[in-house]
Formats: C-alpha cells, structure tokens, sequence
C-alpha cells in the first residue's frame, strides 16, 4: 500500500505545466517553444494516467486517451517543425516576436 | 513506502530537467534535457502501472520527436543574438504565472480533490499492458483511433507542403 496522495501528482502535473507554459510565453526561439508546448502536453498525460491508477475500477480510459495524446503531439511536431523550417526560410532567423506580417 | 520515496525522486528529477528546458539558451542543451524529463516521466508512467505508455513514452518521445526537434535545431544556422534567453517580460510573465496557478488553480485542487475517494488501487496485474490496451483501442474506441491514421496522413502531407522549398 502506497503513501503517495493522488493531490501531489496533480501538483506535479499542474508545476510542470506551469514551468511548460512559462516556456511558451517567455522564450524567443520558436523551438524552444515547442519544447514548451511538450512538456504542456506531458503534464496532462501524468494527470489522465494518475487518475486512471487511483480509480478502483481496472479503467483503461484514461491510458488510451494517452495514447491519443501521444499520437497527436507527434503529429503536431512535426508540422510545427515544418513551419519553423518556412519561417526561418522566409526570415533567416526562427524568432516568434518577429513575425508579425498579420497583426500589421 | 517505496513507490513514494521513488515518486518524490522522479518528480524532484522531471522538475529539474524542466527548470533546465526552458532556462537553456542553447537550444541543443535544452534539447537534451527534454530527453531526460521524458526518461523521469517514463519511469513515473511505470510507477502508475502505466507500463505500455512508459515504453511508448521513451519510443516515440525520447526516440521520435526529440530526434527530429535535434535534426531541425542543426539544420537551422541559429545566430548567437537570436538565441537570447528570454523577452524583456520574464518577470511580469512569471509573477502572472504564480498568481493564477497559486490564487486560483492550487486551492480549487485543494479544494475539490480531496473529498473523493481517490486511492492508490490495486488494480489487476495486466492493468496497462498492451493486450489490455489494446483490446480497449479496438472495441471501445475504434473509431477515434482511425481517425488519427487519418490526422497523421493530414500531419505528415501539410508539414511536406510546408517544408518543401517548391512543390
């Protein structure tokens, strides 16, 4: 039997998301972003997996949108990489606060 | 007693190699330390019986996406003035931060999470596995997961129309 409350794994999650978002909201470097926007990701994946092995009931929903989760963060890295590579094509630099031709 | 004392290790270890991710100015230290996060999440995945995404975990994150973040990194000629920390708001960004998460979000867990009756079950022992998994996938939710072969096939056309210099 386990002393760990299910609270310190939300915390975990919610730390890690803040540390993720904090990332996405400061840093230059679009890539650096995007490593925000993972570790975001990654914090939701601990919540839905804490819940699934806290609850009594052997529910495996909670890991198959896991999965789905998974899935789709690959699948947004790799288009969010595609654009870095047409940004940095079109500006010779990968910096999200210099890109701005729509909000002009 | 032991899956605590583990716990507190992996989340002290994920914490710092988060702190590390976004405080790198170099995009390939950052890089690396990702990857160590995604080690310390694996191992907390294993710990929450999770053992098929654990595995998943390191595949596709550890393996796939950081090896493709590595290989854009090198492709790009990042200068050294664009790689700068941080924009000028750091501590504006931050005390916000502290003050939604700390005011608003900590005390509605506090709040709310307790009164269920959450605790650490004993599940059955092919919880997580991938026959398990699995047979889930297939039955409960066969449909949502066509649709993301359908999503990947979106993913993997747009980022070749986007990364293509001329179609």
């Amino acid at each position: 039997m386990s002393t760990i409350p299910v609270v310190h794994f939300l915390y975990l999650a919610i730390i890690l998301f803040g540390i993720g978002l904090f990332g996405v909201l400061v840093r230059k470097n679009a890539i650096s972003v995007l490593m925000g926007v993972e570790l975001m990701l990654n914090a939701v994946n601990i919540n839905y997996l804490a819940f699934a092995k806290y609850w009594n009931w052997n529910s495996l929903t909670g890991t198959v949108f896991v999965v789905f989760v998974i899935t789709i963060a690959a699948a947004e890295a790799a288009v969010a990489l595609a654009i870095v590579i047409s940004i940095y094509r079109q500006f010779k630099n990968a910096n999200v606060d210099e890109v701005h031709y729509l909000s002009q | 007693m032991l899956e605590a004392v583990v716990f507190y290790i992996l989340a002290a270890a994920l914490l710092g190699f988060g702190l590390l991710v976004i405080t790198r100015t170099n995009p390939i230290a950052s890089a690396l330390s990702m990857v160590g996060a995604f080690g310390a999440l694996a191992a907390l995945y294993a710990l929450l019986q999770a053992t098929l995404i654990a595995i998943i975990q390191i595949l596709v994150y550890a393996g796939g996406i950081m090896v493709l973040v590595i290989f854009v990194i090198m492709l790009l000629n990042l200068h050294e003035e664009d790689l700068k920390p941080m924009k000028a708001r750091a501590g504006t960004v931050l005390l916000s931060l502290l003050a939604v998460f700390g005011l608003v979000l900590g005390p509605v867990f506090l709040a709310v999470f307790p009164k269920g009756n959450w605790k650490w079950a004993a599940l059955t022992n092919d919880f997580g596995s991938i026959f398990t998994v699995g047979e889930k996938v297939f039955s409960d939710y066969l449909f949502p997961f066509e649709m993301l072969s359908l999503l990947l096939l979106a993913a993997i056309v747009g980022a070749l129309v986007l990364s293509k210099r001329k179609l």
